[in-house]
């Protein structure tokens, strides 16, 4: 019925088109084999750098009379003189200078003053723009025959369940299930339809049952026996809806659900807690100074769970009884409000925003689409976040997706019906994000709900001039005298127009309230290795260049401290106290027993000690040029900056070229480079030994993180090194083949996030909690951090580059409720010593109906969810596991959808249109590099590959998953965008296939980190010409990697688009432009997902497995 | 008094049992207060090195964390005795309960010292359900071996006593 809509062109789906998977068409598949890492043609790893030296044989020469226990001390320059031994003391009392944690005045900067001038209510940019893009014209698919290439992608059903929901908070029953919640419209008394409510109601409390039925039906189900019970449980509660809904959508009917599909119960990923090999232990360390008091600070959860549980469960089982009751007080409810001032009656509205006025958003996104008949599905322009459909009141202050998105922006009523959807419920924050425009707040109280300690927000009711209601817990709070001033308007007596109430993300300057220490001040330790590895690669020289250029832009104040270490097999301090006329070195080469020679010299403050530091970053280089040592003792290095930072806390930022060889932490080769492109996955994706994780956890507890930059061009057990920035909350940096001189490019890129890494903000000893409404629940999180508690995450550290993604469970029903709220809160001390909380929060509809759900999936959320998840399956379980189940995530959708909400009886793989290209980025997943199989891949890059999954933001993670592809060679400014006095042509998306590229055209490739300008051979002289400044197609240099500023128009249009492409990221990517003919060709071509590769089926095969999957 | 090895061993295990009731509880107890978030996840795994401030708030939780080797000492042990008592019904009840502690301890996360919980994975809401689930199992578990136990005792001295009048008449 719905297909009446389509423009349908093409008759039928069976119409071959010969070439269209170039299989065997003009760039076949040779040229997608090639190695992956073999991307830069000129560069050769030092292999010889790597011949074992005995440690006798050059301990001689470097440090004569080398006992242990000793230190030497230096004089950088020249020459050496004995000073007396220092006392051997294991654990000196550090004695804080007097000035630190005095009173201090603090210099705000400009940038602060200026932030807090601009306390006006300012809207963070919305997306705009539903997920539907225009209709296209149908083009039938070919059959591809012979495409039985599914060696990989044999799928088992992944049917193993999880247990029951967990963490239930029970609270006070919903006083009047009725009154819900309100938000600013204005809706006439008459709108009220109880009706649909009240069965709403009754059908939540079925839904429950059944809910807790099958938990106890899934108990036995772990340790992977199978099972496919409570299908029938599971279809139930919609049967009692009828469907004459309020939807108009000639796309579906409910009236399917009926039919006993025997489903099982969805649950992508199951839990298979402690069987994996992945990562363990307990710390060994002195517990944290900081330990539980942090949640009382930032606020405890609910208080009384279990008592108010019970309580809770008797009032659900009377709702049933109450309907007629509620009614009554509903109509109560609807008389009072008139009275107020506050419009607090448009909670109707808002709260059937959902189930009423069905915009054509919601057709659109509903409308059944067949995969193998439809060939274009790419929107123009990179897709969009959907938007919630919410009155337009909320839309208007609710989140910017760009910091927080929620896989399904219609949160089901109950895990019965999630279940049935067969979509991951969570969320992707990126919550540190640099902002344009952020209120900040200075007042002496912050409002916070009195029980769940929820910050006062937008989506709160103010039931009168001295009263709100939370919407997360409905608690009716009093609001404080304070509060009735709003310093915006200067009036008295408006609490619904002060700034917290009118954006949904705020900052909040903390008292001391909020702190348990006086703040920090910024420390930054570099730890770096000098060995003859990290010689030879040079990087030492760039990164002194690149910290004296930004010495001065190190976020801080005047209390900023600095310290800096360097090991090979022994570690090497640096004396740079004020007043000394040169830096000193002072050695240690005890490693076994890490001890701190100096304590109050080693980190010092940076304005005093400037011209040192400065000395100290001139001689580095020129210091260890002539290095022998091969030996890396990163572990005891790493204990030894714990030690040094573990006073204040603060940050420290380890370079690491080699396997730790020496000393704790030492790390043997685990990997078989011919099992590199094994097809059966690969193994070692979890760490060797816990050392870097209890010490990370250490850091952890001292509020230091960890980050690393990794720049080795051999295995160096990346799997377990990076174990120390997950936990501490870091970040990390890879850079394969690093080499200063053979591998420009890395260099470059090295560069760039240097100086992006040093002088972007960051906040110190944060702690991130997340509060969600009553009845959800968080079930794990994903990112660098250490979870503290069930909903607190410990970051030592916070930057604005990292991005966290939370799975959530529907553990009560909803059905009291029209809208869900997602509030995280982050309480970070900044660079300036101010404690800060910014706060987050999202509001999205709750509906009751399956085609709501999936009308407002978010297909990009999604893919990056079930990415995390995937990285942890393949961690704890296996990577074809993982693989598996991400094929698995597909199937189900497919068909639950088929069974639940299309009932099109036709042939072919039928998705909602809002999640049309879901196969479609399932399969870019399957072929990065963190999942692939089969092709080469080094294990030290996929598990970067890894880490990147679970900390980058989504927009980044979409890009690098599915980069975008444009053709440049006929922009035009056909529909530009017009910024300032700029104009920004915008070209239209490609699909990812050789067969969108033309030999005689120019294409842009956006990868995310990495841009690549593909060159055809017959590619127009005047592009070349014009934009790449050379005359012809044969004088363009293989390594080009710019794009000169030429004064010609199309010159210009293409670096105003590629300026444009900039401006949305923090690190700056690099350009490749990329000649047809060169082997760089292949680095290219793997990025093209849609086509065949050796050990990977083509889009349109992988579509004809799922739907094989599905029918069956 | 004739009072043979079988029923020795079926004292000794009595008594043991007891005790792993005790464990039981205090794991799911442990748990639970874990769930509830009132604890830090590292004093919960951390079963080395107790902070002596800390001991007395969550000491009851350290407890039942460490105690996770000594009960499956214990529980190997009167198998062991059973074994050598040859008792094999109650050797067989017993030995998917041994198999189970073989195979978690063997599968236990990557860690240097002795102990089975992570604190970086134990907050996951699957893994922590799963430990509370174990814990109600074990204690049922335990809880009816000890009537089975206490049963099995006095069959073995009365049976022991009457072989004994048997021989005497």
């Amino acid at each position: 019925m719905c297909f009446a809509i389509l423009p349908r062109l093409l008759p039928g789906p069976v119409q071959s088109y010969p070439s269209m998977y170039p299989i065997t068409g003009y760039y076949g598949a040779p040229a997608q084999q090639q190695q992956s890492y073999s991307t830069i043609p000129s560069q050769a790893t030092p292999v010889s750098s790597k011949a074992p030296i005995t440690n006798s044989a050059h301990s001689a020469n470097y440090y004569q009379n080398n006992h242990p226990q000793q230190l030497q001390q230096h004089h950088l320059p020249q020459h050496h003189y004995n000073l007396q031994p220092f006392q051997q003391q294991q654990h000196p009392p550090y004695t804080t200078p007097a000035s630190y944690y005095g009173p201090q005045s603090y210099h705000a900067s400009p940038a602060q003053q200026s932030q807090q001038q601009q306390q006006q209510p300012s809207l963070v940019p919305m997306a705009a723009s539903g997920p539907g893009g225009p209709l296209y014209p149908i083009v039938s698919y070919p059959s591809a025959p012979g495409s039985s290439q599914y060696g990989t992608l044999s799928s088992s059903q992944s049917t193993t369940q999880m247990g029951a929901p967990l963490h239930q908070y029970g609270a006070e029953p919903p006083a009047s299930s009725a009154s819900g919640h309100s938000g600013y419209g204005m809706a006439p008394p008459s709108q009220v339809a109880p009706t649909v409510n009240g069965q709403g109601t009754q059908n939540a409390v079925h839904s429950h049952y059944s809910q807790t039925n099958q938990a106890s039906l899934s108990y036995n189900s772990y340790g992977g026996v199978t099972q496919s019970s409570g299908g029938a449980e599971a279809d139930r509660p919609p049967s009692g809806t009828p469907s004459a809904s309020v939807h108009s959508s000639p796309g579906h009917r409910q009236g399917k659900n009926e039919s006993k599909s025997s489903l099982c119960i969805f649950h992508f990923f199951p839990s298979l807690p402690l069987a994996g090999g992945d990562t363990s232990s307990s710390s060994t360390g002195s517990a944290s100074p900081v330990p539980n008091s942090y949640d009382s600070l930032e606020g405890g959860s609910y208080p009384g769970v279990t008592t108010q549980r019970l309580f809770y469960k008797i009032a659900h089982l009377m709702n049933f009884g109450c309907k007629l009751s509620c009614l009554f007080v509903r109509g109560v409810e609807t008389i009072r409000p008139s009275l107020q001032p506050f419009p607090s009656l448009s909670e109707l509205s808002a709260a059937l925003g959902g189930l009423s006025g069905v915009p054509e958003l919601e057709v659109e996104a509903l409308r059944p689409i067949n995969l193998l008949q439809e060939r274009n599905l790419l929107p123009p322009r990179p897709l969009e976040a959907p938007e919630p459909n919410l009155s337009p009141d909320l839309k208007k202050v609710n989140c910017s997706p760009q910091t927080f998105r929620c896989t399904l922006t219609s949160v089901p009523q109950t895990q019965a019906l999630l279940n049935k959807a067969r979509l991951p419920l969570g969320l992707l924050l990126h919550p540190f994000r640099d902002l344009q425009q952020l209120p900040v707040i200075t007042s002496n109280t912050i409002v916070r709900c009195r029980s769940c300690r929820t910050y006062i927000n937008p989506f709160v009711t103010f039931l009168d001039q001295r009263r709100w209601k939370c919407n997360l817990c409905y608690r009716v709070n009093d609001v404080p005298d304070e509060f009735m001033y709003n310093p915006v308007t200067r009036s008295y007596g408006e609490p619904h127009k002060r700034p917290e109430v009118q954006n949904s993300t705020v900052e909040f300057i903390a008292s001391s309230d909020y702190m348990l220490r006086p703040p920090q001040p910024a420390a930054y330790l570099f730890v770096l290795d000098v060995s003859h590895n990290a010689v030879e690669a040079g990087y030492l020289k760039y990164f002194c260049e690149s910290l004296l250029g930004n010495l001065d832009k190190l976020p801080g104040d005047s209390r900023t401290r600095v310290g800096f270490l360097t090991f090979d097999s022994t570690i090497h301090f640096y004396n740079l106290q004020e007043g000394l006329s040169q830096p000193q070195m002072l050695v240690v080469s005890d490693i076994d027993d890490v001890f701190i020679p100096s304590h109050d010299s080693l980190m010092v403050n940076l304005k005093e000690s400037n011209e040192l530091v400065k000395d100290l970053l001139k001689s580095l280089p020129a210091l260890f040029s002539q290095s022998r040592e091969t030996h890396s003792a990163l572990g005891p290095a790493l204990q030894a900056a714990f030690k040094l930072m573990s006073p204040t806390g603060g940050r420290i930022t380890v370079f690491q070229t080699q396997l730790p060889t020496l000393g704790a932490g030492k790390l043997q080769s685990r990997e078989d480079p011919n099992q590199r492109s094994s097809s059966k996955g690969a193994h070692h994706l979890g760490p060797a030994t816990d050392f870097y994780k209890k010490l990370a956890l250490d850091c952890s507890g001292q509020q230091i993180g960890v980050d690393l930059f990794l720049l080795s061009s051999q295995y160096a057990d990346l799997a377990s090194l990076a174990c120390i920035s997950r936990y501490s909350a870091g970040s990390v940096f890879y850079y394969p083949s690093f080499h200063y001189i053979h591998n420009p490019a890395q260099l470059e890129k090295f560069q760039r996030d240097l100086e992006r890494y040093l002088t972007r903000k960051i906040g110190f000893e944060a702690v991130m909690r997340i509060r969600c409404t009553k009845g959800l629940s968080i079930h794990t999180f994903h990112g660098n951090f250490f979870v503290r508690s069930t909903d607190l995450l410990s970051l030592a550290n916070v930057n604005p580059d990292s991005a966290f993604a939370v799975q959530m469970s529907v553990e009560d029903s909803l059905a009291d409720s029209s809208l869900a709220c997602f509030q995280a809160a982050l309480l970070y001390t900044s660079s300036k010593g101010k404690r800060r909380i910014r706060v987050h929060t999202l509001c999205l509809p709750v509906v009751s109906q399956l085609s709501d759900v999936y009308a407002g999936a978010d297909v990009q959320a999604i893919t990056c969810l079930l990415a995390n998840m995937a990285i942890d399956r393949s961690i704890s379980s296996s990577l074809s596991d993982a693989r598996d189940a991400l094929v698995n995530a597909v199937v189900d959708l497919g068909s639950a959808y088929k069974s639940n909400v299309s009932n099109l009886q036709q042939s072919g793989l039928v998705l909602p249109a809002a999640m049309r290209l879901f196969p479609l980025y399932i399969l870019a997943l399957l072929k990065q590099k963190a999942l692939r199989t089969g092709t080469s891949t080094r294990l030290d890059e996929r598990v970067f590959a890894m880490c990147e999954f679970k900390t980058q933001p989504l927009q980044q993670l979409m890009r690098m998953v599915h980069p975008d592809l444009y053709r440049l060679d006929n922009i035009s400014d056909q529909g530009a965008l017009h910024l300032n006095d700029t104009v920004v042509p915008q070209p239209h998306l490609l699909h990812l296939s050789a067969e969108r590229l033309s030999r005689d055209g120019a294409f842009l490739m956006d990868c995310g980190n990495v841009f690549y300008l593909w060159i055809g051979k017959c590619c127009n002289e005047m592009f070349i010409r014009d934009v790449l400044g050379c005359p012809n197609y044969a004088s363009i240099p293989p390594n080009m990697s710019h794009i000169p500023e030429l004064e010609t128009p199309l010159s210009e249009r293409v670096r105003a688009f590629l300026d444009w492409l900039h401006d949305n990221r923090a690190f700056s990517s690099t350009i490749h432009v990329v000649k047809d003919d060169a082997s760089a060709k292949a680095t290219l071509f793997q990025h093209l997902v849609e086509d065949r590769s050796e050990w990977a089926s083509s889009y349109h095969e992988f579509l004809q497995h799922i739907q094989q999957q599905v029918s069956k | 008094m004739a009072f043979t090895f079988a029923a020795f061993c079926y004292m000794l295990a009595l008594l043991l049992t007891a005790a792993l009731i005790f464990f039981a509880i205090w794991h799911i107890i442990a748990f639970d207060e874990l769930k509830t978030d009132y604890k830090n996840p590292i004093d919960q795994c951390n079963t080395l090195n107790p902070t002596v401030e800390k001991v007395k708030k969550i000491k009851r939780v350290k407890i039942a964390l460490k105690l996770v080797l000594p009960e499956y000492l214990i529980h190997f042990f009167f198998c062991v005795m059973f074994f050598c008592a040859a008792e094999w019904l109650t050797l067989c009840l017993n030995l998917p309960l041994l198999a189970y502690h073989v195979w978690r301890y063997m599968s236990r996360p990557v860690m240097s010292c002795p102990g089975l919980y992570d604190p970086t994975t134990i907050m996951n809401a699957d893994i922590l359900a799963y430990c509370q689930k174990e814990g109600w199992c074990k204690l049922a578990f335990y809880l009816l071996s000890f009537f089975y136990y206490l049963y099995g005792y006095v069959e073995a001295v009365s049976s022991d006593r009457r072989a004994a009048q048997h021989g005497s008449v």
